[in-house]
């Protein structure tokens, strides 16, 4: 029994960090190429849920198979588009300062929080996912397990390997690259950065909404969950490195299994694990695990 | 100087020409707040350090003094006459600034934001989430604070000049280190850190010395805000509280203490009276908005503002 436990506390822990990866991996992608520090990541993943839920709900009544795919299309679209606002309308023009884009996705943060309890109210939603995805699954010598939380690794896993392909294999990845590495000369090229720097925005600001979307179906979601992944993007980046998918991936790793440990042997001082593994990083790899030195 | 000492007088006066409410809930306040927010801006104008730990800090001191002192509920440790507590809270503030500047120290600009937001949500969470020695979610009540002159803290003339008090000296405190030795190495560090570890300087050393200093400042508006809400709770250390310390500074103007103060101000009218100009409600719509077009139309706030105006006049 003692054994099982351990290997369900681990298989929890991998589940969420299979969560955090898919929604920090947004934000590392953004302060990546744009060394913008999005304090509206959270945001975004919260309005994924919301209006993926409202896509959702109406679906799922008229007993529709395809709602929660379409509510999974429109929490990615419906994140992707309000990144994009964001980058084009307020940080596009102020690139450079990133203080200053701090500050200004600290104030989008705190609008959006306040209209969506506006126009969502504070009761908390879940998505019910297809009954493919969502009944409990024989593992062996476990026995059943959630088969949600096995679907949240694959789609961590794929949606690391697209970052992988895109970032590696592709012409958009390729000038990513070159503009985290040096962006003026990127410009010099002839590149049209501020038209890259919006698809990354939109492709970070999507991966939060698909992060919203899978976490709503995960266990329920409501106002003040925007603070909790925003916090957790937070950790998982400085632990694993900025702007790197692979520092994303452990970073994600790591605080998803203290997460999990922390909560199965003292429950009430397992944030503190976290936040000592942080300040742990931070006194000996200040750049992170996987983090290049600025 | 003089401008000072003349705000000052004034400030002492007003409470004589206007109604109670006014002096507790909204300058009293608004100096409580000011006092957190000025924390900051001594970080971030001399250290070039934009942290958002400044309400965690206060959170500390706050929550010390509630587990000691006597009469709060529920009572923890309790029996711990103000007189120690208070000290004690603030030393607590002080080595929680320590704590915080030697594990940010390595890192600046928006890292330094970042990793201050973590730790000072991690702070919440956990205080949240503990029963033993934070209460959970509940948090601490009746915090009343100590009596003054046999008059009891809540008495809006005792908290009011107690926030003036403690206001003035830090205030004139702040301006002191700037000048000092010190104060003059964290603003060279500010400018050029190269050039100033070159000339033998140990810059992480004074780096964490500004964040125990601002531990202190914090902590002391912290405790006011304890006294003022006579309690404690997670909520008041929240993200939105954190972030609250920020609009403050950034409202008022990130290049003078006195910027703190006035952030702070504007904060509070808002927050007062915010329902009478717009839905209820929808406060941090409001809020947000006016925060995002200080930083949008003028980075530096209001005292950038009143800066060029008057250069536009010469």
């Amino acid at each position: 029994m003692e054994g099982s436990l351990a290997v369900t506390v681990a298989l929890n822990g991998l589940t969420l960090a299979a969560l955090y990866f898919i929604v920090a991996s947004g934000f590392s992608l953004i302060f990546g190429l744009m060394r913008t520090v999005n304090m509206a990541h959270g945001s975004l993943y919260l309005v994924g849920a919301y209006v993926g839920y409202a896509v959702f709900e109406p679906l799922y009544d008229r007993d529709a198979w395809w709602a929660w795919y379409a509510g999974v299309g429109a929490g990615i679209a419906a994140a992707a588009v309000f990144g994009l606002a964001m980058q084009a309308a307020l940080l596009g023009w102020m690139q450079g300062q990133e203080l200053r884009q701090a500050l200004v996705t600290i104030g989008v943060s705190i609008v959006a929080a306040d209209q969506l309890l506006a126009v969502f109210g504070g009761n908390p939603r879940q998505f019910f996912p297809p009954d493919a995805l969502f009944g409990a699954t024989e593992l062996p010598g476990l026995g059943r397990y959630p088969t949600f939380r096995l679907v949240q690794i694959g789609v961590a896993v794929a949606v690391g390997l697209g970052l992988w392909l895109l970032l590696n294999r592709t012409k958009l990845g390729l000038m990513v690259r070159a503009g985290v590495d040096d962006r003026q000369m990127l410009t010099a090229l002839g590149v049209n950065v501020p038209l890259v720097s919006l698809a990354v925005f939109a492709l970070g600001a999507g991966l939060a909404g698909l992060g919203g979307v899978i976490g709503g179906s995960a266990q329920p979601f409501a106002q003040g969950v925007d603070v909790r992944f925003l916090l957790t993007s937070l950790v998982v980046v400085i632990v694993g490195g900025m702007g790197s998918v692979a520092g994303t991936a452990v970073g994600a790793l790591l605080v998803g299994m203290a997460e999990q440990i922390g909560q199965a042997l003292f429950p009430t001082y397992s944030v503190i694990l976290t936040f000592l593994i942080m300040a742990a990083v931070l006194a000996l790899r200040p750049q992170g695990i996987l983090g290049r030195p600025a | 100087m003089l401008a000072s000492l003349a705000l000052l007088a004034a400030l002492t006066a007003l409470p004589l020409f206007i109604p109670p409410f006014w002096t507790a809930n909204i300058l009293g306040r608004a100096i409580a707040y000011g006092i957190v927010a000025m924390s900051l801006t001594f970080l971030a104008t001399y250290g070039g350090f934009v942290s958002l730990a400044q309400t965690m800090m206060g959170g500390v001191a706050g929550y010390v003094a509630a587990v000691l002192v006597p009469d709060s509920l529920p009572s923890l440790v309790g029996g711990v006459p103000y007189a120690a507590a208070v000290p004690i809270a603030l030393l607590a503030a002080t080595a929680s600034g320590l704590l915080i500047g030697a594990i940010a120290v390595r890192t600046q600009g928006i890292y330094l934001l970042m990793i201050t937001l973590a730790l000072a949500m991690g702070f919440h969470l956990f205080a949240q989430a503990n029963i033993a020695w934070f209460n959970g979610y509940e948090g601490i009540r009746n915090v009343v604070g100590p009596e003054v002159l046999g008059r009891p803290f809540r008495d809006p003339f005792v908290f009011y000049y107690a926030a003036l008090a403690s206001a003035a000296l830090l205030y004139a405190l702040v301006l002191y280190v700037v000048r000092t030795p010190f104060g003059l190495v964290l603003q060279g560090l500010r400018d050029n850190a190269r050039r100033v570890n070159a000339l033998g300087y140990h810059a992480a050393l004074h780096r964490i010395a500004a964040f125990g200093l601002a531990g202190f400042i914090a902590g002391c508006g912290g405790l006011l805000v304890t006294f003022y809400n006579i309690g404690i709770t997670p909520g008041s250390i929240g993200l939105g509280p954190t972030v609250n310390v920020l609009v403050m500074s950034v409202i008022g103007g990130l290049g003078h203490p006195i910027g703190a103060f006035i952030g702070a101000l504007i904060f509070t009218l808002f927050d007062t009276f915010a329902a009478d100009l717009y839905d209820r409600d929808r406060f941090n719509t409001l809020v947000g908005l006016v925060f995002l077009l200080i930083v949008l139309a003028s980075p530096d706030g209001v005292l950038g503002v009143a800066k060029r105006a008057t250069a536009a006049e010469d």
